[in-house]
């Protein structure tokens, strides 16, 4: 199945209570799924339509508010509409899933792939000290996976957490295995788990109060710091990469999503002509394999950070490496693909002296 | 093993539903698969195209630079991708509105007619399902019976009473590349 319509499956098996979405190219197969399936008849999952992106995100705001599993959808123009209330759920603490199958920009740009919404995701799109938990797909699999891991990676920190997908992955056909059907929580188990959440006030305890605003700013300050002490702990511990034949590499493609699959490709085919290139493939872009880049830097010659964007990650990159090696930038942008030999042409013209023929 | 495919034409022909059945098939018959569509408003008039790679191992890229085999189905997609087939591969295509033959003679070349048996059989929808038939005539990739299971895998039940309208086209295009 696509991409997209394994991250609607997958929503429903994970035993979510809620969609809220608005349509738009190329992730229409979200909703398209959803209202396929009917979980509202099975689950009990609510599966809505909303008026816009702003309505949609804010609808989220209010589910999670109560505990809920809830999530959204789009693409990047429409991420770009959901960003103040993704502040103010990162502000509320509060656990939700956003998802991003990323298109080409600025502006209304394009409706083919791009990961030019890089920096929006794991810089903080939105105003104000924030982090998103940020997963990047490289498959269909990893679509179904990713929900899964960003609910619970978004409940266990009490944060947002974002799927960033681009129109590869989402749009792409692949084998899937899917996982299997979860009930969703009874209102008794969401109480448990979220003793935070409005969900009704017993004569037992005090009322939940959820607030964004704090205008003592001694306050406001005790509550950022609390938020950045959060980022730190997911830093230290939910860092998520892959590495492909990085052992005895002389250089290191860095890439994420799906371009990371083009990139494995071109080092296949150069390794048929000796040349040794490895590849690191960032899971989480944030928070960032930093460590492992730094660990790698100083074994290779020479890095080139691929990403279908005017050159995103790569100052990340950098700042892994401490520049202790050069590192160099190749993409496509505006919704162009690479393809392996592409990159491969661009891995030779960085680095001549790589190549062997 | 591992083939490579990209069927192009135009929107409407049927190119990203046979890429699908094909798809499906080798999904059906414990195949690793990728679809990678060309998406967009060219469906709706443009060209359209299809990469699909059969693997029994993990494919990484989903997109390519070369193909194992190339299925043009009009003439942009030929002009386009008759230089991407690899050495020693497959070009297939319909001379129906190609004034352009390809010139490579380092690929196995098959000009089939397969709009004129969709015409002989009385059914043009069934167009994409003799190319379809041709693809799998010139490659020994999967067995008939995982084709029919992709086809019900694929089409909505309502359309069932079809498949052997569609296994016949199928046979008929394995048929013209014997």
């Amino acid at each position: 199945m696509k991409g997209n319509e394994a991250l609607a499956h997958a929503a429903i098996r994970y035993g979510a209570d809620g969609y809220f979405g608005y349509p738009i190219t190329p992730q229409s197969e979200v909703l398209e799924t959803l209202e396929e399936l009917m979980p509202w008849e099975t689950t009990g999952m609510v599966v809505l339509q909303a008026e816009s992106e702003v309505a949609a995100i804010n609808m989220v705001y209010g589910g999670a508010a109560c505990g809920k599993a809830v999530f959204t959808s789009s693409s990047s123009p429409g991420v770009s509409l959901k960003q103040e209330g993704i502040s103010y759920i990162a502000a509320g603490e509060l656990p939700a899933l956003i998802i991003n199958v990323m298109r080409g920009g600025p502006g209304l740009g394009t409706i083919q792939p791009s990961q030019a919404d890089y920096f929006q995701a794991t810089k903080g799109g939105g105003h104000g000290d924030y982090r998103l938990i940020t997963l990047a797909p490289s498959s269909v699999q990893e679509m179904a996976d990713f929900v899964g891991l960003g609910f619970d990676l978004a409940f266990k920190y009490c944060t947002p957490s974002i799927i960033l997908a681009d129109g590869i992955v989402g749009q792409m056909m692949e084998k899937v295995v899917l996982p299997p059907q979860r009930p969703r929580r009874t209102d008794e188990e969401i109480a448990r788990q979220c003793p935070w959440a409005v969900t009704g006030k017993p004569s037992t305890r005090k009322r939940n109060v959820m607030t964004t605003l704090e205008l003592e700013p001694s306050a406001m300050e005790v509550i950022n710091n609390k938020l950045q002490e959060k980022y730190k702990l997911i830093e230290e511990n939910e860092v998520r990469f892959q590495t492909y034949d990085t052992d005895d590499a002389e250089y290191l493609v860095v890439a994420f999503g799906s371009i990371a699959r083009i990139c494995q490709k071109a080092i296949e085919d150069a390794r048929e002509q000796g040349v040794k290139i490895g590849l690191l493939r960032p899971i989480t872009l944030w928070p960032f394999p930093k460590d492992e880049i730094d660990r790698l830097s100083q074994k290779v010659k020479g890095i080139l950070v691929v990403e279908i964007n005017a050159g995103q990650m790569i100052e990340d990159v950098r700042l892994s490496c401490h520049d202790r090696v050069p590192v160099y930038h190749f993409g496509r942008l505006g919704g162009m693909i690479p393809d392996p030999q592409e990159v491969l042409d661009a891995f030779f013209n960085h680095f001549p002296e790589a190549n062997k023929q | 093993m591992k083939t490579e495919i990209i069927i192009a034409g135009f929107g409407g022909q049927g190119v990203l539903s046979m890429g699908k059945i094909l798809a499906y098939a080798a999904l059906m018959n414990d195949l690793e698969v990728t679809w990678m569509p060309a998406y967009g408003p060219e469906q709706r008039g443009g060209t359209a195209n299809v990469t699909v790679i059969l693997s029994d191992k993990q494919i990484s890229s989903p997109v390519l630079n070369s193909y194992d085999m190339v299925v043009a189905l009009n003439q942009q997609s030929l002009d386009k991708f008759e230089a991407k087939v690899k050495p020693g591969g497959v070009l297939i295509y319909d001379a129906y509105g190609i004034h352009r033959a390809p010139e490579r003679t380092d690929i196995t070349v098959k000009k089939i007619p397969a709009m004129d048996v969709c015409l002989e059989i009385g059914n043009t929808k069934i167009y994409n399902m003799v190319v379809l038939g041709a693809v799998l005539g010139m490659r020994d990739m999967l067995p008939i019976d995982a084709v029919t299971r992709g086809l019900k895998k694929t089409l909505p039940e309502r359309h069932h009473h079809l498949i052997p309208l569609n296994e016949e086209a199928i046979r008929r295009g394995m048929e013209l590349v014997k």
